[in-house]
């Protein structure tokens, strides 16, 4: 026992129970008188071991493999799995797809919405309250103002028109002298001619004098040579801000020939989707009604009423009267016929309101537009 | 399927025929939970194996008693061991889905990964040793070949040298099997 090779193959022969007899006595005796030798028929011990489990490892994994192998496990793994909802499993398949088609979808819907304007300030659900005159409307107008003609008599000599005209609006008076104000989309794109109306009937060709399409301001002036002056505007202009819940009212032409008077209160300093031209205002108002005067109970008109929200019940807007101040101060001098100047002496203070209305009416009138 | 006491006879006699059946019988169960548990047919497949051999170790180390059916303690393990998998991957979202009853068995993994560790070992170093090395230490200590067979296989001139040759491989593989880490 001299090499180590020896010993080792030694060591593995007394590991492995092959020694016998002399031989195995005589390990016996060299192991009692060498005490290092017992780590290394341990560690031997150990060393087989694990290389003998590697082996039937090894040994059992083949197996194992090849039994696996004659498994069918594709359609197992098809019975097993535990199947999505289709919508699910659409969607994992086709999510690619399904994302391109929906981005599409979202451009082109986005595309309409912004060819159709509906990005644009007068957008879905806003409605302007110039009306388009109907038919039924229209006759409704001829027969009334023929009645009316009749009945009252009207100065002779006198054309009246009995068309009802492309668009019809309210405005009302800004001076004695004929100046009028309504909204600028009552008179429309285009225009031949523009006459007003007053409560009596009576018919006036205007002209536009000046138009302010930023504020929805239009201010037209009597021309005609019937025209003879109106007297001493009763209101004036309220330019500082309405309290919230304020009463007001207006007075206009939604419906035949008559002033239609409605009342409501102030809702909000700011008008449609937060706009700060406009207040918003709770009052039932109509097609016609644009370019109508919105008064406070005091008499002071405060702004110019100009639409309405259709989605939203009882959402209506005005333009804030301080628009109309800026609005004339851009008319240019030239086109007036002499300086104008808002009336700032109110005389229906203290009045109510059915005095009030009798009074405003006739500084009211209806726009037609031909 | 093969009754649990006919599988633990045939572990013990080595019967191919039941290892088979065996295999047969539980996989799909466990492929079932490792489908649908974030893991893929080659996962199974992997950890079928491991829970097998870990039935065998117990077996044949005569400690398995027949307390449970042996088809909860495969599942058992199977779970225990892809849990521990998945943790591994940090795809484990603390929730598992089961489809058996199962019992704690942590001892059996615990001692099956040791031994894994020094399988592991074990393969390294094989692979280290290189050839002829790795094929006579495999023919002699595992597949319990004769020094004469050996001789003859690889054409040593007498047993004596391919004793010498045995002897060299060996040290080299104990050298390379210890060192590893």
């Amino acid at each position: 026992m001299s090499t180590n090779q020896q010993l080792t193959e030694a060591i593995e022969r007394y590991v492995n129970g092959e020694m016998s007899g002399d031989e195995l006595a005589r390990f016996e005796q060299y192991r009692k008188e060498n005490a290092e030798i017992d780590p290394k028929i341990s560690e031997q011990k150990r060393f087989n071991s694990v290389l003998k489990q590697y082996g039937e490892r090894k040994e059992l994994e083949d197996k194992l493999n090849a039994i696996h192998s004659e498994i069918d496990v594709h359609t197992l793994v098809e019975e097993m799995t535990v199947h999505p909802a289709w919508i699910i499993q659409l969607w994992r398949n086709h999510h690619s797809k399904i994302s391109v088609a929906a981005s599409v979808a979202i451009f082109a819907v986005l595309t309409t919405m912004f060819f159709t304007g509906y990005f644009s300030k007068n957008n879905h659900g806003y409605e302007d309250l110039s009306a388009r005159i109907a038919k039924v409307q229209a006759d409704q107008s001829k027969l009334r103002q023929t009645v009316s003609a009749a009945i009252k008599g009207s100065k002779p000599g006198r054309p009246h028109l009995t068309n009802p005209g492309n668009y019809k609006g309210t405005g009302f008076a800004l001076s004695s002298d004929g100046y009028i104000v309504t909204n600028n989309h009552v008179l429309g794109a285009r225009f031949d001619s523009l006459y007003v109306q007053d409560a009596d009937g009576n018919q006036y060709r205007a002209k536009l004098v000046y138009a302010e399409p930023q504020y929805d301001i239009a201010i037209l002036k009597i021309t005609d040579s019937d025209f003879e002056g109106l007297g001493t505007l009763p209101y004036n202009f309220k330019r500082t801000k309405p309290d919230l819940g304020e009463d007001v009212y207006t007075l206009g032409y939604p419906e035949g020939d008559s002033p239609v008077m409605d009342r409501g209160y102030v809702s909000s300093q700011n008008g449609n989707k937060g706009d700060s031209l406009q207040y918003r205002v709770s009052i039932p108002v109509n097609p016609g009604n644009s370019g109508s005067p919105l008064i406070n109970s005091k008499g002071n008109v405060i702004g110019i009423v100009t639409g309405k929200q259709t989605d939203t019940e009882g959402a209506s807007y005005a333009i804030k009267a301080g628009y109309l101040y800026k609005a004339i101060q851009n008319v240019p001098l030239d086109s007036l016929g002499g300086k104008l100047t808002l009336n700032n002496k109110n005389t229906l203070v203290g009045m109510n309101r059915v005095q009030q209305i009798n009074k405003m009416q006739n500084y009211v009138f209806m726009v037609k537009v031909y | 399927m093969p009754t649990d006491s006919e599988v633990i006879l045939g572990i013990l006699n080595n019967s191919e025929t039941v290892l088979k059946r065996l295999y047969l019988a539980y996989f799909p169960m466990v492929l079932q939970l490792i489908i649908n548990n974030n893991g893929n047919q080659d996962d199974a497949k992997d950890i079928y194996q491991e829970a097998i051999i870990v039935l065998y170790n117990k077996v044949k180390g005569g400690e398995f008693e027949l307390s449970s059916k042996l088809k909860t303690f495969i599942y058992s393990v199977c779970r225990r061991l892809w849990l521990k998998r998945l943790s591994q991957m940090n795809r484990y979202g603390g929730d598992i889905r089961d489809f058996q009853e199962h019992l704690p068995v942590e001892e059996d993994v615990e001692l099956h990964s040791d031994r894994d560790i020094q399988f592991g070992k074990m393969e390294g170093a094989l692979q280290l040793l290189g050839e002829p090395c790795k094929t006579i230490i495999e023919d002699f200590y595992i597949n319990n070949r004769s020094m004469q067979e050996i001789c003859e296989k690889f054409g040593y001139t007498n047993a004596d040298n391919a004793k010498t040759q045995k002897y060299k491989c060996l040290q080299r593989l104990k050298k390379l099997f210890f060192q590893q880490k």
